[in-house]
């Protein structure tokens, strides 16, 4: 355990002394900043129009602002989660720095764990810099909370589950830009599989559908939570870690 | 301290370590010597437990690197051909990083931390980034790296590489202050650092063991005859090889004459005596006295260099002797 904790703080170390974390946060708050803006006004838009028109129906913060930006959210960690793995293993491996880790006694799960957390970690300080935004509903609104807590959740969940993914395709090569590249195209297929189940309801397309990480989320956005979906990611999670151990296993039995 | 029995590496078309055996006693400071590819980075590697063998055995301070390998890494300092180093990281913050992967804790730590900045001569740069630093400042910080948590084998793949002559010299200083204490295994293509730094000669050829003795033997062992090489100038610009060349095989004692290089009316031959007679004064003698040019004479010390070339180079003629074991 100790040494998933200097892994981690490591990895840590190394997105937050390069500009790495730090352009992360900015595109991040920048993109998220936009899509807040435009839901505000389109929700500013409709509730005048609504009162215009004489008969003004209740509209809902969450309903019309919170659940567009949650889904919003999942869209953007498409492109955020390959620029935070791809260097986790590849550039360590182009470095040679992974023979230091792999012959420090240090078990492979730890280096694995340490790093993913690490992942995790810059992923949930872009998640806290998506909370600004939401901090302004509360002064100015009154939303309610858990929804939004319970819609957080699922994104953490999914992201974890997309860099467990990138964790492993970072630990296949040496090179950055594939490992972001596949790690991209991945997760973009994984989120759209769902769209199969519009026109199709065969068992494959079933299937496909039940893999699409999207098709999971939307629990999480209705202010649900809901113990299959919760399972999916996590064993989304722990297979992608695994496989990221099998990975780092054959390095040392074929390299 | 390291026995290494039978050890084999083979990957899909190649056999990269073909049944190495060799034994290393507690203390000693070992050259592992071979061309580039002779399979000395992945021998390393095995004994380091980052790959493991096809067959074979090797132990470290007891552990088998492939049963239990996490008591073998606790004993191994190890530097990688390019020093393993973030650079991102300061040096301070680096060593204290690999330090506690180790398993340094607290105050051990930070007491290793500057005791390996003293004794690696990096305490000046402590604070700077790796990645700014000079290769020799790379390569001080590696080996600071490799024995932070005072192990007691250090196993050094090529640490002089890339260095310029006297960051060269500075590293082989340093190696050999550390032999004291730690039992070294240090890989190198360059024969005088062997010849400099290592008491035991372990030559690896194409996978496969070709020599371990000590140094000393080694050389004693290619120098059975004395060669001498001989300058010679004619005096009026012209110089005749052939006439030379007999007059210097009539010399007593003179086995074989051969002409290595000719310069104009300059000459440089390489004389072999026989074995246990002394021809130096001889042959200047035949030379002056034959109205040339005595340029410069001087014995052919038989380097490791060519001991070396003699046993990888040339497998029909080199000695087909067993492998000597080194002994503690």
């Amino acid at each position: 355990m100790r040494n998933v904790w200097i892994i981690c703080q490591k990895e840590l170390r190394s997105y937050f002394a390069s500009p790495i974390a730090y352009i992360l946060l900015i595109m991040f708050g920048v993109v998220f900043g936009f899509f807040f803006w435009n839901a505000l006004g389109a929700f500013v838009f409709e509730s005048i129009q609504s009162q215009m028109s004489g008969r003004s129906f209740p509209m809902n913060v969450n309903e019309w602002i919170i659940r567009p930006l949650l889904q919003n959210l999942s869209v953007v960690n498409l492109f955020f989660i390959p620029l935070i793995t791809m260097r986790l293993f590849a550039e360590e491996k182009r470095t040679g720095t992974i023979e230091l880790l792999a012959t420090s006694p240090v078990r492979d799960i730890g280096i694995i764990l340490g790093k993913w957390l690490a992942a995790l970690a810059l992923y949930a300080c872009l998640l806290l810099f998506t909370a600004i935004n939401f901090a302004f509903l509360f002064k100015y609104g009154n939303p309610d909370w858990k929804p939004l807590l319970v819609g957080y959740l699922g994104v953490f969940l999914l992201a974890g589950a997309l860099l467990a993914i990138g964790t492993f395709i970072s630990s296949l090569t040496k090179n950055q830009i594939i490992a972001g590249a596949v790690t991209f195209g991945a997760c973009l297929l994984l989120y759209v599989f769902g769209w199969v189940s519009s026109y199709d309801t065969a068992t494959w397309a079933r299937v496909l559908s039940y893999m699409s990480v999207a098709t999971h989320i939307e629990s999480f956005e209705k202010g649900v939570i809901d113990s299959k979906d919760a399972v999916f990611y996590v064993s989304v999670i722990v297979l992608g870690l695994f496989f990221t151990a099998r990975s780092m296993e054959s390095l040392r039995w074929r390299s | 301290m390291i026995k290494v029995s039978q050890l084999t590496k083979r990957y899909a078309r190649t056999t990269a370590v073909d049944q190495i055996s060799f034994e290393v006693a507690k203390g000693q400071i070992v050259g592992f010597l071979g061309p580039n590819g002779a399979g000395k980075t992945t021998t390393m590697r095995m004994l380091t437990c980052f790959l493991p063998p096809s067959s074979g055995t090797a132990t470290v301070a007891g552990f088998d690197v492939l049963e239990q390998p996490m008591d073998v890494k606790r004993r191994i300092g190890y530097l990688p051909e390019t020093p393993p180093i973030y650079p991102e990281m300061e040096t301070s913050e680096y060593l204290q990083f690999v330090g506690s992967l180790k398993g340094l804790l607290g105050v051990e730590l930070t007491k290793r931390i500057d005791y390996v900045c003293q004794r690696c001569a990096i305490a000046d740069v402590k604070t700077k980034l790796l990645g700014k630093l000079s290769k020799g400042y790379r390569q001080r910080v590696g080996l600071a790296q490799a024995i932070i948590h005072n192990p007691d084998v250090l196993i050094l793949d090529e640490p002089t590489a890339g260095l310029d002559p006297k960051q060269i010299n500075e590293t082989r200083d340093l190696i050999k202050d550390l032999a004291g204490e730690h039992t070294i295994i240090l890989s190198t293509h360059i024969l005088p650092e062997v010849e400099q730094t290592c008491e035991q000669v372990i030559i690896v050829n194409k996978g496969k063991l070709v020599a371990t003795d000590s140094v000393r033997n080694l050389q004693a062992r290619a120098r059975g005859a004395e060669t001498v090489l001989v300058e010679v100038a004619g005096r009026n610009g012209t110089l005749e090889v052939p006439i030379v060349q007999t007059k210097l095989e009539q010399v007593a004692g003179v086995s074989r004459v051969f002409c290595k290089q000719q310069v104009d009316s300059r000459a440089i031959f390489e004389v072999e005596s026989k074995k246990g007679s002394f021809v130096r004064g001889d042959v200047a003698r035949a030379v002056v006295e034959s109205g040339w040019d005595l340029n410069e004479l001087r014995p052919a010390a038989m380097s490791l260099e060519e001991v070396f070339l003699q046993l990888t180079g040339n497998e029909a003629t080199a000695p087909q002797e067993t492998p000597v074991e080194v002994q503690a």
